[in-house]
């Protein structure tokens, strides 16, 4: 199915930022727990795990029922507990953020459950009976393996499409390896299709190598998890000299392969998003020994989340606000990069010219949209890139169905977890004659 | 799967939680919403001559910084019409007919426990329980635990209710006796078919020491309460065990008091228990509490290989012995665990100041060192310890065979020599 992993991988030098609780260390912050009522943590959740009960079943040592409550609203929710922003979500709404005392470390304590359910093998999921309809879902990341769970819990097979060798989509290819590592994202991948009747092919790319109207003929739904496309190019001039890369692609090649980093002694990351403070705290946790973030806002106007951007200070890093590449030079590799300064409207500033020094620069000012590879599909609605869906993931074309970043504009994992689901329940609908969507 | 379907004096219930007689099981829409998240069956709120409720009426016990460590009330049997209850039950009946309602009651004379009783049958209950228990207003006025106390009282009510139902007989006993051993008897005189223990606990719960009122402060006075909650669970163990053992009494248990979780439930199954009760938790933290009382039994069900509840019905009981049938030879005592051990010494103070002065500090170390040949085998260094695992009992080789003390008494049988004694 997937492609082996290199045991060469870059990544693997990374340790966990956040490190996982122990039994002891768990139950006694579970014990913490207030078991709020109509609780926070669970409203700020997109897949709205029932956060107090799972909490509460590791406070009596009932860790199967805890996982079992976790994977019950959301399938990724081992990789959600590592991955998910819970400063911004579960952990930000915290009412002990009230209390002036430390929130309940609601990621830990979902590792831990989760982490533990996967170390004993339980199974908590059995195939529906099959119900003799197919869906095919496009893409192999966090919505449609969320969707295809849920497909399968409903007795529908599944035949999920992945133009990568790798299945998982970012969890495997993007997620900063001190969160999580490819090697994690597989065995969750490997133990949801555990339930069955899900094939997985691998390097076949919809729409060149399988088109989309043969899809519309051989199954009776279609998903449309593909996520978002490559990195968005800066236009300056110097962008393909080597040591130039699409920070996304970067951190691909780096968690799956190997990066030659020994002879890079400067780095800088052109953006002000979480990719960039990512691929930030990753070059200097490769042993970049400076590591500049060029951004065009201010600091308070970065889109990367505060927390994230806290880290990479304590690691490190330096920032240059309010500034943006007017060109990247070197004598056929990136030395350094030319700037300029902006005012509050992002014009430049005449004469604020000024010149970093770098062998590396790491483009993250956004991803391509891929919906339009759906735009020859009458009654699919492609709105700013992204494919328009109601709440359930329909599309408005009859059978076609979508979720995750392609739809959402670029999110989450525990956005696509939610979307994936949701878009199965809906699908279930179609198929099995309600509509809900009607 | 297993199945934890059980009864209790052949009141059938799907799992062994129910809600016991008090706020949570105050009402129908109450009710309902506990069935709803996944409760067993409910034992009704009291019914009898509806009363009027002072304010406050809980008190909460904070025990090193635990909120409701133990909780006291002083609220009495239901302030609701009859109408009003029995119309409920009839309606939540309907809605959850597999779900016991098991209606308490408590009267006074025989000709309204008749009427009360055939109204509370009329209406739907599965079974009725004879609140005989709470220590508070009530039984100054001759009910409540008034009658639990009087073994003759309590024979005499049961049997006028046995003679008046067609439903399952419940006596719900109070822990305020020196032995519950006869009460229960008396109850199984009466003919009931099973008894539910422990109600709540003559107690004060404590005092503002500001204003010289104890708690719950009712304007400026307060009176004695009844206490339930975490903190009691000992006592209640103990009496449940106490009648199970009993080779006389033989009558399904309804386990209550102090569960707030699936552990507490299976430990009361295991010392005889067919299903358990909870009010002072789903007070504390709602009715959601259950999903985990549920499929944490499940688990341990399922480690331990059980498929049904009966399986595992006082299959501690058998290990309850009398103390003078414990093995006197058999010998222990502790170590410390040198890895593990963080060095605050908690043990060191515990040893010397509340034990046999055997736990010693040592030079060049925070990690606290046993002499053995004075350790008693206590095990207070390991229950003070904060280091789950880092203490351990041992037991010890002495080369003696078990010798009980009723063995030494009787038989003359030699029990090893005292440790500890200068
Ligand atoms: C660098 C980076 C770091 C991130 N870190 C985090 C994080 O820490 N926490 C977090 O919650 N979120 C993070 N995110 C966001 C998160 O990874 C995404 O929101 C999430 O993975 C979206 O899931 P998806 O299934 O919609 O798409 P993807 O995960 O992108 O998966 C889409 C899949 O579709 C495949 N595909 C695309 N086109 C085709 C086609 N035509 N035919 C077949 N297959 C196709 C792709 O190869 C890919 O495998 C990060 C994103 C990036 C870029
Ligand atoms: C506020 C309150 C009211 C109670 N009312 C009744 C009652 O009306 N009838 C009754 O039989 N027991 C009553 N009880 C006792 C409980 O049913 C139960 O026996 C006791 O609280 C022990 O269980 P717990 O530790 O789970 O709370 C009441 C308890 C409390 C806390
Ligand atoms: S719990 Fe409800 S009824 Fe009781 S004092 Fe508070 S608000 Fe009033």
């Amino acid at each position: 199915m997937t492609a082996p992993l290199s045991t060469q991988r870059s990544e693997t030098v990374f340790q966990d930022f956040k490190l996982p609780l122990h039994r002891d260390a768990a139950v006694a912050e579970a014990n913490r727990c207030l078991f709020c009522s109509d609780a926070p943590c669970i409203q700020a959740c997109p897949t709205a795990i029932d956060i107090p009960q799972f909490i509460r079943k590791i406070a009596t040592d009932n860790v199967h029922g805890s996982a079992a409550t976790i994977f019950d609203s959301n399938i990724l929710g081992m990789s959600c507990s590592r991955v998910c922003p819970v400063e911004v979500l579960c952990v930000g709404s915290c009412v002990y953020n009230h209390l002036e005392q430390p929130p309940i470390a609601i990621g830990k304590l979902q590792r831990y459950a989760t982490d533990l359910a996967f170390e004993n093998g339980w199974k908590f999921f059995t195939a529906g009976p099959s119900t003799g309809k197919r869906v095919a879902l496009i893409g192999s990341g966090p919505a449609s393996l969320a969707a295809a769970h849920q497909l399968r819990r409903f007795g529908h097979a599944c035949t999920i499409f992945e133009k990568r060798s790798t299945v998982g989509g970012l969890n495997s290819t993007g997620v900063a390896p001190y969160k999580m590592k490819a090697d994690r994202s597989l065995d969750e991948v490997e133990w949801i299709l555990s339930i069955g009747g899900i094939e997985v092919k691998t390097d076949v790319s919809v729409g060149t190598d399988i088109s989309l109207t043969s899809l519309e003929k051989d199954f009776d739904a279609i998903f449309v998890g593909v996520g978002l496309g490559a990195d968005t190019a800066l236009g300056v001039p110097g962008e393909s000299l080597a040591g130039v890369h699409g920070a996304v692609s970067w951190i691909e090649s780096m968690k799956l392969g190997s990066v030659g980093m020994a002879a890079v002694q400067r780095a800088v990351v052109i953006g002000g998003g979480n990719t960039a403070i990512d691929a930030v705290r990753e070059t200097l946790g490769l042993g970049i020994p400076s590591v500049t973030m060029l951004y065009r806002g201010t600091h308070s106007g970065m889109s990367g989340y505060s927390h994230e951007w806290k880290a990479a200070m304590e690691q490190g890093a330096q920032a240059v606000w309010q500034s943006v590449a007017t060109a990247i030079e070197g004598n056929g590799r990136a030395q350094r990069v030319k700037c300029v300064q902006v005012d509050d409207h992002k014009a430049p500033i005449a004469a604020s010219d000024f010149t970093l020094q770098a062998d590396l620069v790491l483009i993250a000012i956004g991803q391509s949209k891929l919906a339009s590879m759906l735009s020859s599909l009458s009654g699919i609605c492609i709105d700013k890139g992204c494919i328009r869906v109601d709440t359930n993931g329909f599309t408005g074309r009859d059978k076609w169905f979508a979720g995750g970043d392609c739809a959402n504009g670029g999110k989450e994992v525990v956005n696509a977890a939610a979307e994936g689901k949701a878009a199965a329940m809906s699908i279930n609908h179609h198929l099995m004659g309600h509509h809900a969507h009607a | 799967m297993p199945d934890l379907s059980t009864s209790t004096g052949g009141i059938h219930s799907p799992n062994p939680f129910w809600l016991a007689s008090a706020p949570p099981a105050n009402s129908g829409l109450q009710i309902q919403r506990a069935f709803e998240a996944g409760w067993g069956g409910a034992v009704w709120k009291t019914l009898g001559v509806p009363i009027q409720n002072v304010s406050s009426r809980f008190g909460g016990h904070t025990i090193r910084g635990v909120q409701g460590a133990g909780f006291s009330n002083i609220e009495l049997i239901t302030d609701r019409t009859l109408e009003a209850n029995l119309r409920e039950i009839a309606e939540t009946k309907r809605l959850f007919p597999k779900n016991p309602i098991i209606v308490s009651l408590m009267e006074e004379t025989e000709a309204s426990w008749r009427d009360l009783i055939k109204q509370s049958i009329d209406a739907g209950a599965d079974g009725l329980e004879l609140n005989f228990g709470c220590p508070h207003g009530m039984c100054e006025r001759g009910m409540g635990s008034a009658v639990g106390q009087e073994p003759a009282i309590n024979e005499r009510i049961t049997s006028w209710a046995v003679k008046y139902s067609t439903v399952p007989v419940l006596v719900k006993l109070t822990p305020n006796v020196s032995d519950i051993v006869p009460h229960g008897l008396a109850a199984k005189r009466g003919g009931a078919k099973g008894v539910s223990l422990i109600n709540t606990i003559k107690s004060i719960i404590g005092v503002d020491i500001d204003t010289f009122v104890p708690q719950p402060v009712v304007r400026n006075q307060s009176t004695n309460g009844g206490y339930c909650g975490a903190a009691v669970k000992p006592i209640a163990l103990h009496m449940v065990a106490a009648l199970a053992r009993e080779k006389d009494f033989g009558l399904p248990i309804s386990g209550i008091g102090g569960i707030t979780n699936w552990r507490d439930a299976v430990e009361f199954i295991l010392l005889g228990s067919s299903t358990v009760q909870v009010c002072t938790e789903v007070m504390l933290r709602g009715y959601p509490i259950v999903q985990d009382m549920i499929d944490g039994l499940q688990q341990y069900m399922r480690t331990h290989h059980f498929s049904r509840i009966d399986q595992m019905i006082g299959k501690a009981i058998p290990a309850y012995s009398e103390w003078g049938d414990l093995d006197m030879n058999y010998e222990t005592v502790a170590k410390i665990n040198a890895d593990k051990c963080i060095g605050c010494q908690v043990c060191v103070a515990a040893c010397h100041d509340g034990a046999h002065q055997c736990i010693h500090p040592q030079e060049g170390t925070r990690v606290p060192r046993i002499d053995e040949s004075e350790c008693v085998g206590c095990n207070l260094c390991q229950i003070v310890c904060p280091v789950p695992d880092c203490i351990s009992m041992v037991s010890v080789d002495n080369g003696q065979k078990p010798a009980s003390w009723n063995d030494h008494v009787t038989h003359g049988t030699q029990l090893r020599p005292k440790k500890g004694v200068h």
